[in-house]
């Protein structure tokens, strides 16, 4: 029921406070109330038809710089 | 142009999909084993970890990391199922309003087949009851719009992540003067859940993975005081392949180097202090009440009422029900199940007297039931 999954912001209607997002090829319009800063071409996080907070795309790049670090290393030593 | 556009998507995606990479998590999974390994070896037995989401529940036992760690860690699942820790007699209340004339219930699906105490949604459903399936509120408030001559009973079934969204309905229906929906909330708060399971002095639960999309409403800080007080670490994780492993990791690392922090795995969805225009919403809506939870009984602060200002929304207000004596499946374990003091494969009746076509308790129903992961994924005789 915590499902939640990512989506990208195509278009908002400020009116209604929605979006068009489009989450793998899927689109559909969800609720952004909960995140009043959302802009087109964000990544949010879509949780029972509402964006329930925004995707940092350069913090999930640099933890996963950090896994593959820690594991080459491992590797090596 | 369009070409780079897409290019550009193509890497953003990539960037979210690498969480889920083999080649990397198999490398993980491998670092986890090792350490997991030194450190079964220093305590003398395997260290305990307990989630308290269902959806990290299942995703342990969907990617088969439960299966793969299970000589190196102990992995326990906490009262993180929404449909799982509802209390037998809110179930039966569900039950009975289905059954009202013109009534219709409107739910996220998974509570449709759980077992009430005497019947279940869906015998009532057999029986004329309306039960409808929506994926959002918001849905379910354009359902009742549609349908002037039915009441739709939303059930507002969840944690802090699913309360905005059925905040925002009721919000949606006064704005579009929606006058024939209503909600049953039992919502409920994770944090009092887990001060209550730790009062339990036999816990033994050495490590929490923090549930992510509850910490993206509540933020890190939140969760603070289990370092602070009890002592104990927890991380924050989101829900692919690398994100449980990278909790698992950090939870060993810790325990190994005697450090105990609140660390936030989840960086990409997580901030220190939460999403503020959430809880704003979930405050200007709910009160806090005493909540009465399967396995954890009555906990204070624990669940999410209807303000006073609201109550032509409270569905129990509207159509009040009266129930007989509720009582729990006899011999079903749910509740040891939920506080972490079994696992399902210990319950009797698992996969016997209870498998997922037919459920005995609400934990094998439930999509993010322990019982109903364990039996999916976990469980080959
Ligand atoms: S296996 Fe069935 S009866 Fe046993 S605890 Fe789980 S849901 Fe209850």
């Amino acid at each position: 029921m915590c499902l939640g999954v990512p989506a990208k912001v195509i278009m908002i209607n400020n009116e209604n406070r929605t979006a068009l997002v489009d989450s793998f090829g899927v689109p559909r319009w969800v609720g952004i109330t909960l995140i009043p800063d959302v802009k087109v071409d964000d990544y949010v996080l879509i949780h029972a038809g509402y964006a329930l907070e925004k995707i940092d795309l350069q913090e999930a790049e640099e933890r996963i710089k950090l896994w593959e670090e820690l594991l080459t290393l491992e590797e090596e030593s | 142009m369009v070409k780079w556009i897409i290019k550009q998507e193509e890497e953003e995606r990539a960037s979210l999909l690498k969480f889920r990479d083999r080649q990397l998590s198999r490398k993980l999974l491998q670092e986890v084993k090792s350490r997991g390994e030194g450190l079964k070896e220093k305590l003398g037995r395997k260290p305990v970890f307990m989630e308290v989401c269902g959806t990290h529940t299942v995703a342990f036992s969907q990617t088969g990391l439960r299966k793969a760690l299970e000589d190196i860690v102990d992995l326990r699942s906490g009262p993180g199922c929404p449909v799982c820790v509802t209390d037998q007699g809110d179930i039966d209340r569900m039950i009975a309003l289905s059954s009202l004339e013109n009534v219709v219930l409107g739910t996220f699906g998974d509570m449709v087949r759980v077992p009430g105490s005497r019947t279940s949604l869906e015998q009532e459903k057999a029986r004329g009851g309306r039960v409808e399936i929506f994926y959002s509120p918001s849905d379910a408030v354009q359902w009742a719009r549609r349908n002037p001559g039915k009441q739709l009973v939303f059930l507002g079934i969840g944690f802090e992540t699913t309360a905005p969204a059925v905040a925002l309905s009721m919000q949606e229906a006064e704005d579009q003067g929606v006058k024939n929906y209503s909600v049953y909330s039992v919502h409920k708060l994770v944090i009092p859940a887990m001060r209550a399971l730790l009062k339990d002095q036999d816990l033994g639960v050495d490590g929490f993975i923090l549930p992510g999309h509850v910490s993206a409403v509540i933020g890190r800080k939140a969760f603070d005081f289990l370092a602070q007080e009890y002592n104990i670490p927890g991380v924050i994780a989101g829900f692919e392949p690398m994100d449980l492993l990278g909790a698992l990791e950090n939870l060993i690392y810790q325990m190994d180097s005697g450090e105990c922090r609140i660390d936030n795995q989840y960086g990409r969805v997580v901030r220190e202090e939460g999403n503020k225009t959430a809880q704003a919403v979930i405050r200007e809506f709910f009160d806090t009440r005493e909540g009465s939870w399967r396995g954890l009984g009555k906990i204070p602060a624990s669940s999410l009422v209807l303000q006073d200002s609201l109550q032509k929304y409270d569905a129990l207000k509207r159509f009040p029900v009266e129930i007989s004596r509720p009582f729990n499946p006899e011999g079903c374990r749910c509740g040891e199940v939920l506080t972490g003091k079994m696992i399902p494969t210990q319950c009797e009746m698992f996969g016997k007297e209870c498998t997922p076509s037919r459920p005995v308790g609400p934990c094998m129903v439930s999509s993010e039931g322990a019982c109903a992961a364990y039996y999916q994924y976990d469980f080959r005789e």
